[in-house]
């Protein structure tokens, strides 16, 4: 065999392959539009549900998930940055370090139910918050914590290091520097992790499950120590709980929640390229 | 130098060393007298950069970095752990060998570090913008387009962008570590010429990027070989009558 | 020049560094509460019962095995579909495809990653299960391998991304030099440009299989939620349930402080340590990588 009939041979089962991984992107994205846009509509979306869920609207659930992911943000959005800031600015290569670098892998790599029981014991059972938003929100913020530092320290990282030491020999402290250039220049690349983070929260179901979550709920939730319906949640228990659920109802859901989740893609990734082009180093 | 003029900054047994035992400068003693320029010169290690960094305390920014000796700008010891590095840069600015426009427009690049000094009269600023530009031989050709991103001009542009960035703080003293050395020759002689007439109210230190540079614009110069400072005095005597046989090779290019 | 201190930076730099330090803390908060609540089974169940075969809780029976044998089969199905389907699409996008094709395939994938695991449990219940049931004409379509496939998908995106960073990282002049020598494109890529990014693409694949592990709506709807220990390939095509979806499954319905309860918790309690030792193992791979390049380098 020749090498280049071993090439050509090779090269079209890898673009099979990879056909074939991304081709299935488009046809679950097409077929939840497609079943589900005939449910969607101003009811649908801004109504009560009724009847045991089987009719009327999903707005508690779209509104649950609107507050789980503020409150979220709220939270890990700060929180993140500023770790990020500390580890790409100011922390040295030391055991302290490696110690919280691996921490942060750890908590990236913890299954999202095992949020969900350590919200039950703490938040929920132990500081006696009950099942509520803030206990989800709080679940949620620190599952999210991991990927707002990655991508944020990485976007530190990236800004040249000689703006930083020109801006020291102007005479500028550590904390100038970063407020004035390094931030700045840094925060599309922010922004992006930001939202795709919180992209994710939104999309999730075990860590709201026994901390947030509920299925029925006669009102809008009052304040932040209520549960709360959510998006996930409810596509969940309406698809596998609930006998006699219109399919179309359930694919509206799912469509609901899907064009949520993949809007907030859709914005970072338009964040991204913007910033690529305006980029002045 | 006779010891009557008082130096602007004077450099006493300078050591400068790494954490792995390199040895950057050895034993520097040296005066930097004020209102000229001084040039440090000699081949590539020779420890002009670390000079140069020393005086600012830019090298406390390197992790590892061991200094013996005393360096005094103005009768006054700038190796103290006390010292405010803050002001010391603003009294001892830089410009490095590349052009780094900062991410902003051009007059923002040189009010920059009058707004980190906390400078916010819009009036202040605006004069110091054209005060350093012109200096720095750079107004006439982007008073017009002052807000546009610094990183639109050219080379040449940029760096003498960088030098009215470091005027526009009103040093004392002005390091340049081979500031032309990315250049063309006509952005060059216009930065040479900024150099010759900014002494009038500076005092200059800088690495030339070639011997001839450092010909045409030394007062004082200095010839620095392997960490060791080899000889110094007037610029004339060393480039046309220096005393040291190895100042003599290097001036004469038999070794570079 | 006396030094001044700025009392307002201080106390931003303290926050800061407070921040950087909260990861480890929170580490430790969730080692603390599994614990809290999970150690207790230990002493209320017989250490021996818990590695019994019979999950059947109704009847005291916490047998973990087949929870985990669940959760194997179902991951190491995952990992035979990703990893060759994500390492091809990671070097289809980082070395043969077009500029335009990369365009197009980088940000689907992203969306890919993006599918909230619900939605694709839902899909799979409705669309997926049903079809491997008719294909391979087995009584249910709710089996592992239905959820090794969804699991897949899932660690794709995350396996993908990685591995195409990894490569993207090779030095241009590495793969220069190769075709400089003579080598074909592929040649290029299997002896050089690969091997070279040997650790990064070794990050994502365990990265990716991490996911999978960890999954749990999706396994919960179509994995078939049968408590029983898988034995050789064919019980890839039964149902089995997994740790995540036990846990998701059961505790809505126990009893706060029961027996069942604290074992619940026991199982996150296993699932926080494969999930550490698969991610410690991820990241000194990647530390000894760095350390041996060093070395080269100095």
């Amino acid at each position: 065999m020749s090498r280049q009939f071993t090439q050509r041979l090779v090269f079209a089962l890898i673009t099979l392959a990879a056909v074939a991984t991304v081709t299935p992107i488009v046809l679950v994205v097409g077929y939840i539009a497609w079943l589900g846009l005939p449910a969607i509509n101003g009811e649908f979306l801004s109504a009560l549900p009724r009847d045991g869920m089987r009719a009327g609207g999903i707005w508690p659930a779209i509104v649950g998930t609107l507050y789980l992911t503020l409150g979220t943000a709220v939270v890990a959005v700060p929180l993140g940055i500023a770790a990020a800031v500390y580890l790409s600015e100011y922390a040295k290569d030391s055991r302290l370090t490696r110690a919280i670098r691996i921490a942060i892998i750890n908590l990236a790599g913890i299954p999202s139910v095992v949020y969900g029981l350590f919200g039950l014991g703490l938040f929920v059972l132990f500081l006696r918050f009950g099942t509520s938003i803030v206990a989800g929100c709080l679940t949620l913020a620190i599952m999210t914590l991991p990927v707002i530092i990655s991508t944020a320290e990485e976007a530190l990282r990236a800004v040249p290091q000689s703006f930083r030491l020109v801006s020291v020999s102007l005479g500028g402290t550590k904390w100038q520097t970063i407020r004035r250039v390094v931030l700045p220049q840094a925060l599309p690349g922010i922004l992006t992790g930001v939202i795709l983070g919180l992209e994710r929260a939104a999309g999730e179901t075990a860590p709201i499950l026994f901390t947030a979550a509920a299925f029925f709920l006669p009102r809008l939730p009052n304040s932040v120590f209520d549960a709360t319906m959510a998006l996930p949640y409810h596509l969940f228990v309406i698809s596998t709980q609930v006998p006699g659920m219109p399919i179309r109802i359930q694919y509206g859901t799912a469509l609901v929640l899907l064009t949520f989740v993949l809007s907030m893609n859709l914005v970072a990734t338009l964040i991204r390229s913007r910033a690529r082009a305006r980029r002045q180093w | 130098m006779s010891a009557a003029t008082l130096a602007k900054i004077r450099v006493e047994h300078l050591s400068v060393q790494y954490d792995d035992g390199t040895e950057s400068l050895r034993d520097i003693t040296l005066d930097i007298p004020a209102n000229q320029i001084t040039v440090l010169f000699g081949p590539a290690g020779g420890g002009k950069s670390t000079l140069l960094r020393a005086l600012n305390r830019l090298n406390d920014l390197v992790e590892g970095v061991k200094l013996s000796g005393k360096i005094y700008l103005d009768g006054e010891d700038i190796t103290q752990p006390r010292v405010d590095v803050v002001s010391l840069r603003r009294r001892v600015g830089m410009v490095f060998a590349q052009p780094v426009p900062l991410p902003m427009s051009l007059r923002q690049n040189v009010t920059y570090g009058l707004e980190l000094a906390g400078v916010r009269q819009a009036g202040k600023l605006e004069l110091a913008v054209e005060k350093s530009l012109r200096a720095a031989a750079l107004w006439d050709e982007v008073k017009d387009r002052l807000d546009d991103p610094a990183i639109a001009l050219s080379g040449g542009q940029q760096q003498r962008l960088c030098l009215a960035r470091v005027l526009a703080l009103e040093p004392e003293v002005v390091l340049l570590d081979e500031p032309t050395s990315g250049l063309d020759p006509i952005s060059t002689s216009k930065v040479e010429a900024s150099l010759q007439e900014i002494k009038k109210d500076y005092t200059v230190v800088i690495v030339p990027h070639s011997v001839q540079q450092a010909g045409r614009i030394a007062d004082q110069a200095a010839f620095f070989l392997q960490g060791e400072l080899i000889e110094a005095g007037p610029g004339k005597e060393l480039f046309l009558a220096p005393q040291n046989k190895r100042t003599e090779d290097y001036v004469t290019g038999r070794f570079g | 020049m006396k030094q001044k201190r700025n009392w307002v930076e201080i106390l931003i730099e303290s926050l800061i560094r407070a921040a950087g330090y909260s990861a480890i803390l929170f580490v430790a908060l969730i080692l603390i509460f599994l614990l809290r609540e999970g150690l207790p089974a230990l002493a209320e169940v017989k250490p021996d019962s818990l590695l019994g075969a019979r999950w059947y809780p109704i009847e005291a029976h916490f047998g973990l095995l087949p929870l985990i044998g669940g959760s194997l089969i179902v991951t190491l199905g995952a990992a035979l579909i990703a990893v060759p389907f994500g390492l091809a699409t990671a070097i289809f996008i980082a070395e043969i495809a077009p500029r335009w094709a990369r365009e197009i395939l980088k940000p689907l994938v992203e969306v890919l990653g993006g599918l909230p695991s619900v939605v694709l449990g839902f899909l799979g219940m409705l669309v997926l299960a049903p079809i491997v049931r008719l294909t391979l004409d087995i009584p249910t379509g709710l089996t592992a391998f239905t959820g090794s496939l969804l699991l897949a998908g899932m660690a794709i995106p995350t396996l993908v991304s990685v591995a195409e960073d990894a490569l993207d990282a090779v030095p241009k002049s590495y793969r220069d030099a190769a075709l400089a020598l003579g080598a074909t494109k592929w040649q290029t890529i299997w002896r050089v440009t690969l091997p070279a990014a040997r650790s990064g693409v070794l990050t994502a694949v365990m990265l990716g299989i991490g996911r999978a592990i960890g999954e749990t709506m999706t396994v919960m709807m179509v994995t078939g939620n049968a408590a029983r220990i898988p034995t050789g390939l064919g019980s890839l095509f039964l149902p089995v349930r997994t740790m995540t979806a036990t846990i998701a499954a059961e505790m809505g319905e126990v009893a706060n402080g029961s027996t069942h309860y604290h074992v619940l918790f026991m199982i996150g309690i296993v699932l926080f340590l494969f999930s550490f030792v698969v991610n410690v193992a991820a990241s000194l791979v990647v530390f000894q990588q760095r350390k041996r390049a060093e070395r080269l380098l100095s």
